[in-house]
């Protein structure tokens, strides 16, 4: 067999995989979008209320904070997955929780991983509002409480950008979720295509082990997913970004 | 007639710039009173410390009596409006801008809708509701800011340079309006103007500002026929270039 018909074989079987709703690829997706969404969910639930916090209130350590969130859009995920791993193992400080190989370790990594991101670019989002709108609420009546309000409202569109650039960074992340989740399977018959379930095993773990056990058309099935999916997050950022 | 503001030996610095030094002023309820003077004067600074945006850095405020006005802001300001040079607009709808004021003071809904379409219809912008505020000209943004700075009925409406960007058959209109809500509403009126017929045509007072000092108060016909600083003759003549 050439490297063409390899690849064409490949492909083929890859969309029979997608389109025949294969229970195998399914489950990884749904635990991919689970963990993907909840951490971003979680994320947002933080980062929102702190950029808010940090723009709008004076407190003590309030530089520091900055300095860490920083630093926190450039941490390498696997320094992630494995700071995370040790704090969950049984010895470690979080070990009572019992979640090694987890969905929930995998969120919580992630959390971890984008919380900083979202916080980041709302915060910029809101900075770039005009000093000129929080003046205009006050000569209109308004208190501080109703100029952060009208901030928030301003700066909406950066807001919805940074949530999506936090799930599209989970989305597409491996490092810290491969060390904490494990990349489990209960799977079926060995040597056979596209058998088995999901446990913690996401598109990004999946294509790693299925490319390097040689399945090749499910490592290209779920690649397709895994980009439709970013895709469509950053199609969907770009229209607010657009709308700003 | 009854004092709306009492300044006493107001003053206004940027670090080491004085922008405004010895500002003695009262300005009377109802009234129309204009500050004119060159650009760059400190018509905007004056105004801002009269709405309590900017804190002044000597003097005193007094308002409607209160002389505790700085401290009690956000009561204070409740009473007062005021339109920007250049307006600042909420990206939303001309309707959810000009409501603004209303919705924060917990005015009801169907009262809101009457009161913005009624502000709308009288800046000449009925219709306009649906419309996203950031797509109004440069003309309408105005009105529209206008209407948001009115709908409210606040006791003091400070106005600045609010018909820079407007052609003559709005100036028009505003000033109409402006005159309308003084005399139906008796609403204090203070307003920027580098415009001397303008301020001819609506001033009941004018305050000249001058090197940042208030030169010379006076009523218009005073000022424009026998005015008693001979800067002040020199300024509404144009001969102070600016
Ligand atoms: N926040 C600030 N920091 C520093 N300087 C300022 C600040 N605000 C105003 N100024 C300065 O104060 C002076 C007066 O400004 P202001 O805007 O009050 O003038 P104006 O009379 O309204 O002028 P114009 O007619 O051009 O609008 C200017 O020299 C301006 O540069
Ligand atoms: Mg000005």
């Amino acid at each position: 067999m050439s490297t063409a018909d390899f690849l064409v074989q490949g492909i083929i079987k890859a969309f029979e995989l997608i389109f025949s709703l294969n229970p195998y690829i399914m489950s990884i997706t749904g635990v991919s979008i689970q963990v993907s969404g909840m951490a971003t969910a979680l994320a947002t639930l933080t980062a929102i209320p702190l950029a808010f916090v940090i723009s709008f209130m004076k407190f003590w350590g309030k530089q520091a904070l900055i300095t860490l969130i920083n630093t926190g859009l450039g941490l390498p995920p696997v320094f992630v997955g494995l700071f995370v791993f040790l704090m969950i193992v049984p010895v470690g400080p979080l070990g009572f929780l019992n979640i090694v190989y987890t969905k929930e370790a995998m969120i919580l990594a992630q959390y971890i991983l984008i919380t900083p991101i979202i916080t980041g670019i709302s915060l910029a989002a809101i900075k770039a509002v005009p000093k000129l709108i929080i003046e205009t609420v006050y000569t209109l009546g308004g208190t501080e409480k109703d100029a952060a309000v009208a901030t928030l409202k301003e700066a909406r569109f950066g807001i919805i950008t940074a949530v999506l650039a936090g799930l599209g960074r989970a989305l597409a992340e491996v490092g810290a979720i491969l060390i904490v989740g494990g990349n489990i399977a209960r799977t079926g018959s060995v040597g056979r295509i596209g058998e088995g379930l999901s446990e913690t095993r996401t598109l990004t773990t999946a294509i790693t082990s299925e490319t390097s056990k040689g399945d090749i058309s499910t490592s290209i099935a779920l690649g397709i997913i895994l980009i439709c999916l970013v895709l469509s997050v950053n199609v969907l950022a770009n229209y607010f970004q657009r709308r700003d | 007639m009854e004092e709306l503001y009492r300044i006493e030996n107001l003053g206004k610095s940027f670090g080491n710039k004085k922008v405004l030094q010895n500002i003695n002023l009262k300005i009377f309820k109802g009234e129309i009173f204009t500050f004119m003077g060159p650009s760059g004067v400190g018509k905007t600074t004056l105004l801002r410390l009269l709405n309590l945006l900017e804190m002044p850095t000597t003097g005193t405020l007094i308002f409607d009596g209160n002389d505790n006005a700085i401290l009690q802001k956000n009561n204070v300001m409740r009473r007062m409006s005021m339109l920007f040079q250049r307006p600042a607009i909420f990206n939303t709808s001309v309707f959810n801008n000009v409501a603004y004021g209303l919705e924060i003071r917990k005015v009801d809904k169907k009262t809101i809708e009457k009161k913005v379409i009624d502000a709308l219809a009288i800046v000449g912008l009925a219709g306009c509701e649906k419309q996203k505020a950031l797509t109004l000209s440069g003309g309408e943004a105005q009105r529209m800011a206008f209407a948001r700075a009115i709908v409210f009925k606040p006791d003091v409406l400070l106005l600045d340079e609010p018909t820079a960007n407007l052609d003559p058959a709005n100036v028009a209109k505003i000033e109409d309006i402006i005159r309308k809500i003084r005399n139906e509403l008796g609403t204090t009126i203070i307003l920027a103007s580098h415009n001397i017929h303008q301020v001819r045509r609506l001033a009941d007072r004018v305050g000249i500002l001058l090197n940042g000092e208030l030169i010379e108060v006076n009523t218009k016909e005073q000022i424009f026929t026998h005015p008693f600083d001979a800067r002040s003759y020199a300024f509404i003549n144009g001969e102070i270039i600016y």
